[in-house]
């Protein structure tokens, strides 16, 4: 079943580059979407799932993070198949510098999104802290083409960086995989390695034959190799380039699905430490860089002047909030899994937005947008809607999960709230001075911004149905979110924070 | 641990500080594929037991890889971008190399805070392995030419070899193999970004490219 779900979309992948007809490859890709999160339901009714021993194990922390991303693909799936029929027929003129450039072949950019599709569901599965790494960098090498698919220098400029910082992030990830078999063939059991395999579950069974000090120096080099995946402060520097000049459609998978791959192998390391009695020593790592990177977005959010970055910083800002979650622990960690659920949602729902009043209006600058809510009626409701909702405005879904993060905050980690809670109103208002004027003000088109005299009106076609289902889809489940959460799922949370092994 | 084995430790090292004090691209490209074809030979001088089926296939295929493909794949991409065949270095040779030796004496430090019982009898190996990681780093925030930025990758790669190397027996085959093809991939992906950016910007120089900044 795993395997199935890891090899289907690898599958319809390897379809994709072969198939010549762009009519052909667009259902492809919606079927092998739909197909996989049929996989994912039916997966939900078997979980715990194994195959090959323990080295592939869908659980409930994984089934969470799988489901988050396979619900994403799908939405991001039926987005998509409208945006290759848009992006056909525009003339493809650079919007700021006013340069021609062509697209990458759609068949790259189908065959690379199934790959990451496939990538992603094997992070989620993967339990042996090897194959975990093979898996996270592979994330990073077929969604770098995606990034790419605008032929020009600036997304060329951002997929070098994204390559690159990514790459040596996680060779230093590479390197705590070696620190973290050391410490397990210098354990005070003194058990050679081939007697212990690196997988989750037999580490944390055996912790008591772990060595201390080479543990600690893993789980840094984990955190600093992952983390510069995951978006955390200072080691965040690709994540605005790569979020800002890929599709959107990109930028919602990446936001949504990728960084939390990368949390999630984050998250399997944590478990190994909590189970060694080291809780203490990560909670107050994951503290330190969850604020600094609440701080950092804080910072670019005020100064921010191109509304794809902001939506980026803001992830950086929302990565530091599921940082702080875990490193307070107890009903925080509960909450930080509940607002991954919910960033994920809200974010890729505002990228879409983005993406279509990129389409419309052709800037990405937010002094040049401006009437929104007349011009595109229903994405400017959801860009409103979604701004509330991203910065925990009642009573959408992130509310609840950052409520439930500060509370637990406040009983014992008093300043980290308190500074937290200043961080997201600074970032409250500073998000409100940018969207709000670009959803209400005076209508405006293309043609007012000079250079885009060719493209007359006629092209600023407004919304189809394809552009605005799948934000619309996303913003409802979020404000769904935000009145109830069902049993099952908070169940499931419950469980995925039992098997963290968190006191 | 034999006389072998730290002999290729050393010269690991001394190749380090030869990469940093070269100024041709293809040279450097050159000296990296060495550094890669000794430490694929590593593992089978370390192992006191001899050679083992087990580790061949890693072996030969690292040594294939880091000795023929990855030069061959970047010394196309340097004859075919028209690069410049220096390495225009952000930070000068000399300073470069004083860095390096900056670099052992942190490397050393490093390799002493850790308890080093897990790698019994290589004490050689911890330091080198750091030195080495370090080194690409550094190769990687001071050259300007992306295909050095690769190979400061591949030389940090390397270092993390080295250290994994040493204690091979505690990674599976299957996930060594598939840290290679990962490693391969990278290059790869890589290769191409940078017959993109050739095409682009008429040069590999990534600090021209500066427009996306806050």
């Amino acid at each position: 079943m795993i395997l199935a779900l890891i090899l289907l979309p690898a599958i319809a992948a390897m379809a994709a580059f072969i198939i010549r007809r762009d009519s052909l490859r667009r259902p492809l890709l919606l079927g092998a979407a739909l197909a996989h999160s049929t996989g994912v339901i039916i997966a939900w009714r078997m979980c715990p799932l194994h195959q090959f021993a323990d080295w592939l194990v869908l659980d409930h922390l994984a089934m969470l993070f799988l489901s988050i991303t396979s619900t994403l693909f799908l939405a991001a799936a039926l987005y998509a198949v409208g945006y290759l029929a848009r992006e056909e027929r525009t003339g493809h003129r650079d919007s700021e510098e006013g340069l021609l450039f062509s697209n990458a072949p759609e068949a790259t950019f189908t065959g690379c999104l199934l790959l990451f599709l496939s990538t992603m569901t094997l992070v989620a599965a993967s339990q042996h802290f090897g194959i975990l790494w093979v898996a996270v960098e592979a994330t990073t090498l077929a969604s770098a083409p995606l990034i790419h698919f605008h032929r020009h220098h600036r997304s060329l400029e951002a997929t070098w960086k994204y390559l690159l910082i990514c790459s040596v992030g996680i060779a230093v990830a590479l390197l705590g995989n070696f620190f973290l078999a050391a410490s397990v063939s210098h354990g005070a059991g003194g058990r050679g390695p081939h007697e212990m395999s690196m997988t989750v579950q037999q580490l944390v069974v055996n912790t008591g034959g772990l060595d201390v000090t080479w543990l600690k120096a893993a789980f840094l080099l984990f955190l600093v190799g992952y983390g510069t995946k995951m978006g955390l402060a200072p080691l965040h520097t690709w994540l605005p380039d790569a979020h800002s000049e890929a599709p959107s459609v990109i930028s919602a998978l990446l936001s949504g699905a990728l960084l939390n791959c990368a949390f999630l192998a984050i998250l399997r390391v944590y478990s190994v430490m909590a189970a060694a009695g080291l809780a203490s020593f990560c909670q107050g790592l994951f503290i330190a860089f969850g604020l600094l990177s609440m701080g950092f977005a804080a910072i670019f959010i005020i100064v921010q002047s191109d509304y794809k970055r902001m939506l980026a910083y803001s992830s950086v800002e929302h990565m530091g909030i599921l940082a702080l979650g875990i490193g307070v622990g107890g009903a925080a960690s509960l909450g930080a899994l509940l607002h991954t659920l919910n960033h994920s949602l809200t974010k890729a729902m505002l990228f879409l937005v983005a993406g279509n009043i990129l389409a419309a209006y052709k800037t990405k600058s937010t002094t040049q947008v401006r009437g929104l809510l007349r011009t595109l009626p229903v994405s400017g409701v959801l860009w409103v809607a979604g701004f509330l909702a991203i910065t925990g405005s009642p009573p959408f879904g992130p509310f609840l999960s950052e409520l439930k993060i500060l509370m637990a905050a406040m009983v014992n980690h008093v300043a980290a709230a308190i500074t937290c809670l200043a961080l997201l109103a600074i970032i409250f208002v500073a998000m409100a001075r940018i969207v709000l004027p670009m959803a209400f003000g005076l209508r405006q088109t293309a043609e007012a911004d000079g250079g885009g005299g060719i493209f007359s009106a006629a092209q600023t076609k407004g919304e189809t149905i394809l552009s605005v289902l799948s934000p619309a889809a996303l913003g409802l489940a979020v404000l769904v979110l935000g009145l109830y959460v069902p049993a099952d799922l908070s169940n499931v949370i419950e469980q995925a924070v039992h098997s963290l092994g968190v006191p | 641990m034999n006389i072998w084995a730290d002999a290729v430790i050393i010269l690991v090292v001394l190749v380090n500080l030869k990469v940093l004090g070269s100024s041709r691209l293809v040279a450097c490209i050159r000296i990296v594929a060495f550094q890669g074809i000794i430490l694929g030979m590593l593992p089978l001088l370390a192992n006191a037991g001899g050679l083992t089926l087990r580790m061949l296939p890693a072996a030969a295929a690292s040594t294939i890889l880091k000795g023929v493909v990855f030069p061959w794949l970047l010394i196309r991409a340097v004859r075919e971008s028209g690069a410049r065949r220096e390495v225009e270095p952000i930070v000068g040779y000399t300073t470069s190399l004083l860095a390096g030796i900056a670099m052992i004496g942190a490397a050393l430090w490093m390799g002493h805070r850790l308890p080093p019982q897990a790698l019994a009898g290589r004490s050689l190996v911890l330091p080198a392995a750091f030195f080495t990681v370090m080194v690409g780093l550094f190769m990687i925030v001071s050259r300007r030419q992306a295909i050095m930025q690769v190979l400061g990758y591949l030389v940090m790669e390397n270092g993390i070899y080295t250290f994994g190397m040493a204690m091979s027996e505690s990674q599976p085959l299957m996930v060594e193999l598939g840290i290679l093809l990962d490693v391969f991939m990278a290059v790869f992906v890589m290769g191409i970004t940078i017959y993109h950016i050739n095409r682009e910007f008429d040069h590999i120089d990534t600090d021209q490219m500066s427009a996306l900044k806050d």
